[in-house]
């Protein structure tokens, strides 16, 4: 392995151990629970980031539509001035602090040796936008259904969580040529 | 103890957005640290090479799972205060097929590419700009799929109302079936060679 080098060349560290990062990520989720009543969440901040732009751009439209609606409901507050915005404010942060602390940060694409960086792209956004889509469908993502939903038993969130699994899984075999 | 503070009226809602961007560092943080900004390790799973998400996933509910229980046994949490999305049980299992196909297809999901993008994976940047695109393409199609997103309501409800299982029982068996599952996990990496995706 190449790793040993790569600490000593770029001071980059190896990840954490996955049960000390789960516990810390359970401690969080516990502490959002204990002081808000309510778990984590974040395909939740990008609706309300979608419903603000067609709103500016085209307010009649975004009124007419249930869906828009619902983030742009009160009117006396921004639609910005939300719970899950400011806290994937944080995630960016953290995830800032976090990756510099391990000297992490660098500018690159995650990928398989056998595709190409547009190729790679490509699918990213062809795969971020099916998670758009499906995270709406089932009213979370992995944060909000599979992580806070599953800690509180929630038979939606598990049923979802079963299924992103199952779904991933399911396709794997096809996509192995961009990762593996 | 008045647990969820926020639900006892201990502060109000400007506070609670300063608590939301706290939790999210602390969420950021770990997503991180685990090593969640990075597409190869989270696609591995799907491949048996590195089965960290399930173990890190698995580990941070069973966490956050016993402590909420705790709290509520001894008394100090109302879980009844506790928000609870409602089961739409189709349209959640279609969601879900469709995440975990867009796991696969992207790499990430909308908490990890925020990770991945804010480390410099330019992969993860050009992801959230696909959730973004994926979120419109949702609200201008809502009108034809409102009445299947809004299909088979189950209302709040709990595994433990469902099966007719004490909720304490519950959680003794999936903390036992997650720690069943890690004794695998860690099997089967062994057993595949340990490739186990760094940084």
């Amino acid at each position: 392995m190449s790793s040993t080098s790569n600490e000593v060349q770029h001071g980059t560290k190896p990840y954490w151990n996955p049960y000390l990062s789960g516990i810390g990520l359970g401690l969080v989720l516990l502490l959002s629970y204990v002081i808000m009543g309510r778990g984590l969440g974040a395909s939740g901040a990008f609706s309300s980031l979608v419903a603000t732009g067609v709103n500016t751009i085209a307010p009649e439209h975004a009124k007419s539509n249930e869906f828009y609606n619902e983030y742009l409901a009160d009117t006396t507050k921004s639609p910005l001035k939300d719970w899950l915005v400011f806290e994937v404010l944080g995630v960016l942060a953290g995830g800032f602090i976090s990756g510099a602390l391990a000297g992490r940060i660098k500018k690159t694409v995650e990928k398989g040796p056998r595709i190409s960086v547009s190729g790679r792209l490509l699918y990213a956004f062809v795969g971020g936008a099916i998670m758009g889509i499906g995270a709406k469908l089932a009213r979370g993502c992995t944060s909000g259904q599979a992580l806070t939903g599953g800690a509180v038993l929630n038979v939606g969130s598990w049923a979802f969580m079963l299924a992103v699994f199952g779904g991933a899984y399911m396709i794997a075999y096809f996509f192995r040529r961009q990762w593996k | 103890m008045n647990i969820p503070f926020f639900k006892y009226g201990l502060f109000g809602d400007d506070v609670s957005l300063v608590v939301a961007f706290v939790i999210g560092i602390g969420f950021g943080f770990f997503l991180e640290r685990a090593g969640f900004g990075n597409g190869r390790k989270l696609a591995a799973q799907f491949y048996f090479n590195d089965l960290t998400v399930f173990k890190v996933m698995f580990t941070a509910i069973i966490t956050a799972m016993v402590g909420i229980y705790y709290l509520s046994v001894i008394g100090w949490m109302d879980l009844s205060l506790v928000y609870l999305n409602p089961t739409y049980i189709v349209p959640q299992t279609i969601g879900g097929l469709l995440l975990g196909f867009g796991f696969v297809i992207g790499g990430y999901c909308p908490g990890t590419s925020c990770v991945s993008a804010v480390t410099g994976k330019i992969d993860g940047m050009v992801y959230l700009i696909g959730i973004v695109v994926g979120i419109f393409i949702f609200g201008e199609i809502f009108p034809l799929v409102s009445n299947f997103y809004n299909s088979t309501s189950m209302g709040q409800i709990t595994l433990s109302q469902l099966f007719n299982i004490p909720y304490g029982i519950l959680v003794f068996a999936v903390v036992l079936m997650a720690i069943g599952g890690f004794a695998a996990a860690e099997w089967a990496e062994k057993k595949l060679g340990n490739k186990i995706v760094e940084p």
